[in-house]
């Protein structure tokens, strides 16, 4: 990934964003009077009309239980909801659907990873490879794993620009690693890794590769092939779809091999007193009543990212964040965390001598949304010597003139606290 | 710049801020806690030192925003010579001021009366809190570190 537009592809016209704004119903409003300027896409994206009509439509004519009966109403169901699962094997260009594991979001499946993999193959001092860069939930499930099972979290550093160190994580995969942890694009600094590199390493070592794409799914092309990672995991949220439904995929062999994470309904191939067999995958991973209309809005969601094109979302994007470098530019006493050269649209920055909350509440009375904390990535403002930061990130509805808002209301921060 | 603002980044405000007073541990404080706001990380430590029932110095320690500081700095200016009740009722009218809960006279509070501004803004109450919180539990001797959520 470059930072030059034209080298991702054609991007969106101004005329197409102002149509695709248009699906998005809820950014027609103001925000204290102001028209919303919402850039807290790195939290979470709004939803378009097709995702909100289509969980609708679905609660009001094909909703009934998946799997289980045999009438026509719940077999139109099933369909839909399995169409869901073949949407996300669609999205990260997956072989075969039977790896695609429903779940509530990105920090489920990890979860699902830490504690199911770990079953499998974590002992006493055995370690588990991640980065500086990781969100909580790609620190703490692990964490937990270590705590139950003797294992050690070893953490591979970045450089000032907020690039990983490749060879120092090349350094740390040692006979004793069994897993390496990595998210695909930094949900704080932007940077995209490089996954492929990452994924080489590990693998001259026999070691599999966990990636967290939450930040990576909604905004560039992701393809787990050419990746080459075992394991991927995303957010329905994060790309326009649902709260609370996801999705981890993961290769056959390694889902076969795994012991399931939760018990339940659904899971099972036969039960009794004395012993239980699981079903096969995926639903040996998909205990209980499935989030059923969210898969559906899922679905929608993919198939209206897709109509778009992933390629030109990233470089709409990439055109937003250049405009918006620009304007940081010219405003003093702005540090910007996070310069690493493929970065996605995600822009963190600190203002001297102003708490970034204080910056968020003062944008927000000028209509803009924005993120003002540690972005569940405390070791991170840590390493960057940053108690927070503030996070303007940008989605596919994002214009120039948000980034015009965003502008004129640091403006009011400076003058505010002149 | 919108009223709202205005009201709420007052002079007194901002002059807490960029100059807050009672700064550090005072001498011969003889009770402290920890004040933690996890949702954005802020970490504030409040001093004391108790002459009998009169709280005769406070201090604090620790980065935050504007809001968060001033009304520390303030606290550390209100609380020094009261007794612990006298601090627990102040503080309890400043709750109310800031949540808008009740009908408190803002002249009830003192000083304390440039932060009512807080009020139209629901997500920093715990930023105008944080401090009172923490003071609360340094007098109340308490060891544990005190936390928002």
């Amino acid at each position: 990934m470059t930072s030059s537009a034209e080298a991702i592809g054609e991007r969106l016209s101004d005329l197409e964003v102002a149509r695709l704004r248009a699906d998005f119903p809820i950014l027609d409003q103001k925000a204290h009077g102001k028209p919303l300027a919402y850039l807290d896409n790195a939290n979470t994206t709004q939803k378009p009309r097709a995702v909100i009509d289509a969980e609708s439509r679905f609660y009001a004519r094909d909703y009934a239980g998946v799997h289980r009966a045999v009438y026509e109403l719940a077999e139109r169901a099933t369909r839909a909801y399995e169409s869901g699962r073949d949407a996300v094997r669609r999205l990260l260009r997956a072989p075969d659907s039977h790896e695609v594991i429903l779940l509530r979001g990105t920090t489920e499946a990890i979860n699902l990873v830490a504690s199911s993999y770990g079953r499998m193959r974590l002992r006493a001092g055995d370690e588990i490879l991640i980065t500086a860069m990781e969100h909580h939930s790609n620190i703490v499930p692990w964490q937990l794993a270590c705590e139950q099972f003797g294992a050690k979290l070893v953490v591979a550093p970045i450089d000032d620009r907020g690039e990983l160190i490749l060879e120092e994580l090349e350094r740390r995969i040692g006979p004793r690693t069994r897993i390496v942890a990595v998210t695909h694009v930094s949900n704080v600094l932007g940077t995209v890794n490089p996954v492929r590199e990452i994924v080489d390493a590990a693998h001259a070592q026999n070691v599999p590769v966990l990636v967290d794409g939450a930040q990576a799914a909604p905004h560039l092309p992701v393809d787990v092939g050419a990746l080459g990672c075992d394991f991927y995991a995303f957010s329905g949220h994060k790309i326009y779809g649902p709260s609370g439904i996801g999705a981890l995929w993961a290769r056959r062999e390694l889902l076969e091999a795994m012991p399931p994470y939760h018990g339940g309904g659904s899971m099972i191939e036969s039960v009794s007193f004395e012993k239980t067999t699981f079903a096969g995958i995926p639903a040996k991973f998909e205990a209980g009543t499935p989030n059923i209309a969210g898969t559906i809005g899922l679905a929608a969601a993919i198939d209206y990212v897709e109509a778009i094109g992933l390629e030109r979302i990233a470089a709409h994007e990439q055109a937003l964040l250049a405009y918006a470098n620009d304007g940081l530019a010219e405003l003093p006493g702005i540090r910007v965390i996070g310069t690493a050269p493929g970065k996605a649209g995600v822009l963190s920055f600190a203002i001297d001598g102003v708490h970034p909350h204080d910056v968020a509440t003062v944008l927000d009375c000028e209509g803009v949304a924005v993120r003002a904390g540690h972005h569940c990535a405390q070791p991170l403002m840590e390493r960057f010597g940053v108690p927070a930061t503030v996070r303007a990130s940008f989605g596919l509805y994002n214009t120039r003139a948000d980034v015009d808002a965003l502008l004129a209301g640091l403006r009011a921060v400076l003058e505010v606290f002149a | 710049m919108s009223d709202e603002l205005r009201e709420l980044y007052q002079t007194v405000i901002l002059d807490h801020y960029k100059k807050p007073r009672n700064y550090g541990r005072p001498d011969g404080a003889d009770r402290e806690a920890e004040g933690r706001n996890p949702l954005c990380g802020d970490q504030i430590k409040v001093y004391a030192k108790l002459d009998g029932e009169r709280v005769a110095a406070v201090g604090f320690e620790g980065s935050g925003c504007a809001i968060s500081t001033a009304s520390a700095s303030l606290m550390t200016e209100i609380a020094r010579g009261k007794s612990r009740g006298e601090v627990e009722a102040i503080f309890a009218r400043f709750h109310d001021l800031v949540t808008g809960k009740g009908t408190i006279d803002p002249a009830s509070v003192g000083k304390l009366e440039v932060l009512a501004g807080v009020r139209e803004f629901p997500a920093r109450v715990k930023c105008a809190t944080l401090a009172w919180h923490a003071l609360e539990a340094a007098l109340r001797g308490s060891h544990e570190p005190v936390s928002t959520e």
